[in-house]
């Protein structure tokens, strides 16, 4: 299953980003092989809009789940409708630590 | 002749202005005034008059479902994040959109079309002989500001003399109502925060190449900064109207100091000539 990290940096160890639509990479982490694919988030410096935009990169990417702090209505509305399960991690841990917590169902799922 | 009343800093008495010179302008002419301050209207409060209104409308897209098979090109090519396509179906965010109409024109299926959504009204009025009052309100939770501001502005664009009365601050609403002007009266207040947003308006009027003089409202007497300023960017005061309580006590109950005080005809008068010769326009 592929788990989509919001992340300050390309890397596993970077710490996760709280902004969803702003968030400089998307990390694509693979919770059966533990492999990752970082993807830069095109519209970090959009001037507006960028939620459902960066939702269509999720969605795009066939994540199964997103992991990450804030989320706008219009970034819901999306995901959920493509039927993509949010979490919020706002510790302030590494995207490992997120997906740690996430394997052991200790991160809140937004409704 | 088209002239805005701007001012950067908020309630430095833009409206105050606008309203006493299309007052003045309009005992010996025909003047229209547009309150291009659509989230916050206010110069009807000193023109009361029954009025004719309609709507505002922008252009959004309709998805005929049918003809759609959800290829994205229309969510690509959107800018602001409006459409998102989803393998079974379209996500439209109304708020989003800025009424482009890209999305019809890519969309290889024509599954596209536009239809009006309401966003404002616009009211016009005659309050008094030879003045015309146009009204822009934006209404509550709209984010379409600009396309108001465009259509007040087109309802008075053959008319010779026009007034628009600006929102504060240099935002997208002032850029809009400034675009075309032959000049522009700033209002500024000898406050240090009116001469920080005085420095802001003078730089967007000047980038959009609008001729640009100074009001100084409420004036204590202490407007060397302002003053210093005003000579160092060659600009021109044109008036100063004083702190002044019975003023002051005029316009807080929806009076006109031109009414109240005929003596301020003359300077309004001699305020649009100054103007006039800002702007490089015969009267």
């Amino acid at each position: 299953m592929k788990i989509c990290i919001t992340a300050q940096g390309a890397t596993p160890d970077a710490r996760v980003e709280e902004r969803f639509g702003r968030a400089p990479y998307f990390i694509l982490m693979d919770s059966e092989t533990g492999t990752f694919e970082a993807i830069a988030n095109p519209f970090a410096d959009g001037a507006g809009g960028v939620g459902p935009k960066a939702a269509q990169v999720v969605i795009d990417r066939q994540a199964a789940a997103l992991i990450s702090g804030l989320l706008g209505g219009n970034a819901k509305a999306v995901l959920d409708a493509a039927g993509i399960a949010q979490y919020t991690f706002s510790s302030g841990g590494s995207v490992k630590d997120a997906l740690e917590q996430f394997k052991q169902n200790a991160l809140k799922r937004v409704a | 002749m088209k002239l805005s009343v701007a001012s950067g800093k908020g309630g430095t008495g833009k409206s105050m202005v606008a309203a006493n010179l299309a007052c003045t302008l309009a005992m010996t002419g025909p003047v229209t005034l547009v309150d291009c301050d659509v989230e916050e209207p206010n110069l009807h409060l000193f023109f009361p008059a029954p009025a004719i209104t309609r709507d505002v409308t922008v252009p959004v897209p309709v998805v005929d479902e049918p003809a759609c098979d959800h290829c994205g090109k229309c969510g690509k090519f959107c800018q602001y994040g409006a459409i998102t396509v989803l393998r079974d179906r379209i996500l439209f965010f109304p708020e989003l959109c800025h009424s482009c109409g890209g999305c019809t024109l890519v969309c290889p299926k024509n599954a596209i079309h536009e239809e009006p959504k309401r966003i404002g009204t616009l009211s016009t009025s005659a309050p008094q002989p030879g003045l015309k009052l146009i009204t822009g309100t934006l209404d509550t939770g709209s984010p379409h500001a600009v396309s108001v501001i465009r259509e007040a502005k087109k309802e008075a664009e053959h008319d010779p003399v026009v007034i628009y009365d600006t929102a504060p601050g240099t935002s997208c609403s002032v850029v809009e109502t400034l675009v075309g002007c032959d000049a522009c009266i700033l209002v500024t207040e000898s406050t240090p925060f009116g001469l920080h947003d005085l420095r802001l308006a003078v730089d967007v009027a000047a980038r959009l190449s609008v001729p640009a003089g100074v009001v100084i409202n409420r004036s204590d007497g202490k407007d060397q900064a302002t003053l210093r300023f005003c000579t160092d960017h060659d600009l021109e005061i044109m008036m100063t109207v004083p702190f002044d309580r019975e003023i002051a006590a005029i316009q807080s109950t929806g009076n006109l100091l031109c009414r109240k005080r005929p003596e301020w005809q003359k300077d309004f008068i001699a305020l649009y000539v100054k103007c006039c010769t800002l702007a490089g326009v015969e009267q």
